[in-house]
Parts: structure tokens; sequence; C-alpha cells
């Protein structure tokens, strides 16, 4: 039953030392709000689930939050490399990261299985390349009916998940517009959630008869942190902060200057600075 | 002859393989750009793809990412990535998929996952991504890279989607009915699969490229065609369009 409530509530209540927890958002919608809380919070031991690790797996990884990473694809998109994520594999700092990797199509269809209750998520996939030999988690099923050869992983049931959304209202019904990713079943499949948006109103306002909603009763922790997306974005409301996106390539490229900017703008902040980014962008796209 | 970067011949090479009626499944980066050049040159109607789940998009500016506001802003109507990744591509909706990487062999396998043991990489890359399904399962793939010898490579690292494997029918051995990779398109040449061994083979050279040049940046010893043309020169309005599309995206990446 949603809980409307403060950031820091909402991950010290849903967060815990060695939870699997997913933040998602395919590009868009990714909650940077809720993960630098995560960060300000000390967490450790994280198994963290993500189809695009981005930039906030990479900070959580550079701060020594990380055991584990599930994941598909652990780029900058666009710019290149995702260096904390690196330096954890290449030279196993701050500590040595283990990875379970996939590709999007299972990770996509694990997590519809999650929200459907089922153990294993099957799918045409897989076929001939090399994820297979290096993670043991990627069988082979035959079809019961053709005797066709698929592939079967595990469901995604993640502890927690976290998700950024457009809007709530105040019972915490949440509504999602734009690039969908797997937020929705990433909610659905977890144990518990944290829904940050961007603004809680009265009243959800006129929207497709098919807009996504996730009902107050699935979703746990809702919080409104306006801006909480940045610089990712959130339709409607601000754009996708590319040059951010190409800036981080420098700040992350090493790692004094990472903990540099991550001491000045995650851990001596709260989570009210992002609402300056929304507002910054808000003025000019008007 | 008009003046031009090899990267700009790459893009329109590659752009021409697409037609009107194409629905196709777009990577970001070179992809993306091709395609794009393609549907405000020859093929307006194209339908565009991305992974985020925007269903027949038609940006102004190349994204910089798989899911800008852009894409979605344009399309025809977004879904969610499960239903993109099931309905669309595994249920055999797209037509020609469109792939980079960071290395190729000669069968056209490509590797975006390691350099060096998978245990203790050299250069740790990003990964698959939607690649191994999207090779499976799209009607046909194209794939633009640039060629050097470190990208070019005799043995692949790791294999992150199969292209013709180990060539001949060692791809429908495999249970896969799709055709695979049907165009190569680099900044030198265009390499397409011999009919039986499924080597890529140069089919076609840019203008003013040697064999040599060809050769000395493939890491296998390269095959050409019993027939070889010479790729058509950008036209005055290709390079015009293409310029323009990349001045509108960095003025627009730069702004925001």
């Amino acid at each position: 039953m949603a809980r409307i409530t403060t950031l820091s509530e909402a991950i010290a209540g849903a967060v815990h030392d060695g939870d699997t927890v997913a933040l998602e958002g395919f590009t868009h919608l990714i909650p940077h709000a809720a993960c630098h809380e995560i960060i300000r919070q000390g967490r450790k031991d994280l198994t963290l689930v993500r189809m695009t690790p981005d930039l906030v797996y990479d900070q959580m990884i550079g701060m020594g939050c990380v055991k584990k990473l599930v994941f598909s694809w652990g780029g900058n998109p666009g710019v290149g490399s995702l260096h904390r994520f690196r330096d954890a594999v290449e030279n196993g700092w701050p500590h040595k990261l283990e990875i379970e990797e996939h590709s999007h199509a299972a990770m996509a269809n694990a997590y519809e299985a999650g929200a459907s209750g089922l153990p294993c998520a099957i799918f045409r996939g897989y076929i001939g390349g090399d994820l297979p030999k290096v993670n043991a988690k990627i069988k082979r099923v035959t079809c019961p009916f053709t005797g066709e050869e698929l592939a079967a992983i595990p469901s995604h049931r993640p502890d927690v998940a976290v998700i950024h959304a457009q809007r709530a209202d105040r019972a915490g019904n949440v509504m999602i517009e734009g690039v969908l990713g797997v937020q929705k079943e990433a909610v659905l499949a977890s144990k518990r959630s944290v829904v940050t948006v961007e603004e809680i109103v009265d009243e959800l306002p006129e929207r497709s008869l098919n807009a996504v909603v996730l009902p107050h009763w699935t979703v746990g922790h809702v919080v409104e942190v306006p801006g909480g997306a940045f610089p990712s974005y959130a339709q409607g409301y601000y754009p996708r902060n590319n040059s951010f996106y190409k800036a981080w390539d420098d700040i992350a490229k090493d790692r004094d200057s990472f903990h540099a900017w991550m001491k000045t703008n995650v851990l001596d902040k709260g989570p009210d600075t992002f609402a300056q980014y929304a507002r910054k962008h808000k003025a000019a796209a008007e | 002859m008009a003046d031009y970067k090899p990267t700009e011949m790459m893009t329109i090479a590659a752009a021409r393989m697409l037609k009107n009626d194409d629905i196709c499944f777009v990577g970001i980066g070179q992809p993306s750009a091709a395609c794009n050049l393609a549907r405000l040159t020859h093929a307006p109607d194209i339908t565009l793809i991305y992974e985020s789940g925007t269903l027949a998009t038609k940006p102004t500016v190349l994204p910089l990412s798989i899911g800008d506001g852009e894409l979605c802003d344009t399309a025809l109507t977004t879904v969610s990535v499960p239903e993109m990744f099931r309905y669309w591509l595994q249920g055999g909706r797209i037509k020609v998929g469109f792939l980079g990487g960071a290395q190729i062999d000669k069968f056209a396998n490509l590797n975006t996952t390691v350099v060096g043991p998978y245990d203790k990489p050299k250069v740790r890359l990003p990964g698959g991504g939607g690649a191994p399904e999207i090779a499976t399962s799209c009607g046909e793939i194209f794939i633009i890279m640039a060629q050097g010898k470190r990208s070019f490579v005799d043995k692949l690292d790791f294999v992150t989607s199969i292209g013709h494997v180990a060539g001949g029918d060692s791809r429908q051995k495999l249970g896969v009915k799709t055709k695979g990779p049907t165009k190569l398109i680099t900044d030198l040449a265009i390499f397409a699969p011999d009919a039986q061994t499924k080597e890529m083979t140069v089919v076609s050279i840019h203008p003013g490229v040697t064999r040599e040049q060809i050769q000395e940046n493939t890491g296998w010893p390269v095959k050409f065609a019993a027939s070889v043309d010479e790729t058509p020169v950008p036209t005055a309005k290709e390079l015009d369009v293409l310029r323009e599309l990349h001045a509108r995206t960095n003025r627009a990446h730069a702004a925001a």
C-alpha cells in the first residue's frame, strides 16, 4: 500500500544492506535522486539489477555500494565507457565486482516473468554466442509441443524496485508516460518499491485511456522529488541533459575527480538539490 | 569529385542499402546516422524502430541515447521494452537489423563484450544489449564498422552475437532461420557473404581505395568477389543532408 513520505525515509525503510535492488528507467526517468540517497545512506553489498547500468550504477559501483551487477549493457549511451564500472571489472577497484551478464531480451523477459509470478522466463534467444558459456543461469528448455529448443533464465524477483515517474496522486496511484522501459514490470516483480515523482497532484491529469498507471496498492513508498531524474529526463517536464552525459566521461575517468564530484554533488547535498535542475531546464524550454 | 571523408562515404553507402518499405531495428551511433540519412533522402517512408520501444520514429536530430525524448515525440507509438523484444523482435516483424561492433571476424560474428579474457579483460566493453537476439530474429543484418586491424580480427575474443558462425551452413544448423549479415559496410568497401562459404567478401570498393589498403586494415586474408564494383561517390545531396543532420544534432546536444 502506497505511503507518501520523504526520500530519506523511503530509502531507509525499503533498501537494506545486502538487498537485490533494481533501479530501472530505460534512458528515460532514471531515478538519479534515489540513487544519490542510497549512496548517502552508505548501503553496502547490494546486488544491482538493471538493463542499462548507466551513470547511476557507475556512481554506486565507484562508491563501493555494490557486490554484484546483473545487467545487459553497461555503457554511457552515445558517449562510451562507464569508467567506474570498467575500473571495478578490470582492476577490482574499489573492490571486486561479481557480474551476471545477459542480453536485453533476456532481462526484459526476466522482469516480465517476475511480474507474472513465474519462476523463469522462456524466449527464443542466446543462440550460438558465448554468453551462455560465462553465465551458468542461461539454460535451454525444449518446448513440449513443438520440440523447439528455447532459452530459459530465472525470473527477476528483486527485494526492491526503485523508479521515477511523472506523477502520483495523493493516494499514491502512479502515472508513467513516454519511453516506458521495464519500470512497471520491475515494480510488480519486486517485494518492495520506492517511486519518486516529479509532482504529487490532487487528481491525475487528463490522459490517454491506456497511460500506464500503477495502482496505489502495488507500490510502496511514493516521494515527490522534482527533477529527480536529472540528467536523465522526464517527458513533459525537462529534456535529457546530453551535455552532462558527455561531461561524466571526464569526471568518472579518474578516481580522484570522481570522488571530488561525488562529495560536492552527492554526499554534501540532499534530494532538494534536484529541483533546481528541473526548474532551470523547464525555464529554458519555455 | 566531391570532397568527403571516409566515414561519410561509409554512412552514405550504408544508407543506400535501405529501401523505402523496410522495417528496420536501429542501433545507436553509425547505424542511426545511416538509417536517418536514408529516411531523409531516398526512403522517406522507412519504418525505424529503436529498442527503447519507439515504433516508426522520425527524429529531426540524431539521438545520443537509444531512448532520447526526440524518438518518443516523433514516434507513431511507444511500447514497453518487454513488448518490443517479445512481440516485435522475437515475433519476426522486423526485416533489417542494423548493427555495429568493436570486433568482427570474417564470418561477421561480432564482439561487443570484452577485449582479452572474459574473467580478466584488458578492456571491458559495454556488452551485448539487444544484439544477441537482433542478430538472429531480424530477417537480415547490415553491419557498419570502420576498418582496422584491431577491429577486423582473425579470431574474436568473445562472440557476443552471431553472424555466419563458422561459415557454410553452420548458422542454419543452429536452428536459425533468418539470413544473418548480408552486407558489411566499412569506410573502405562493401562486403557481402560468399554464397557457399559465407565468408564476407569484398563486392564494392569505395572510390580512391586500393585492395592493398583493404588488406592492410583487415586481420585475415581478404577475399574479393570475381567482379568488384566501384562504390558510386556521394552525391551533393547525400553529403548536404548528412552534414546538415550532424550539424543539427551537435547544436541540439550542446544546448541540452
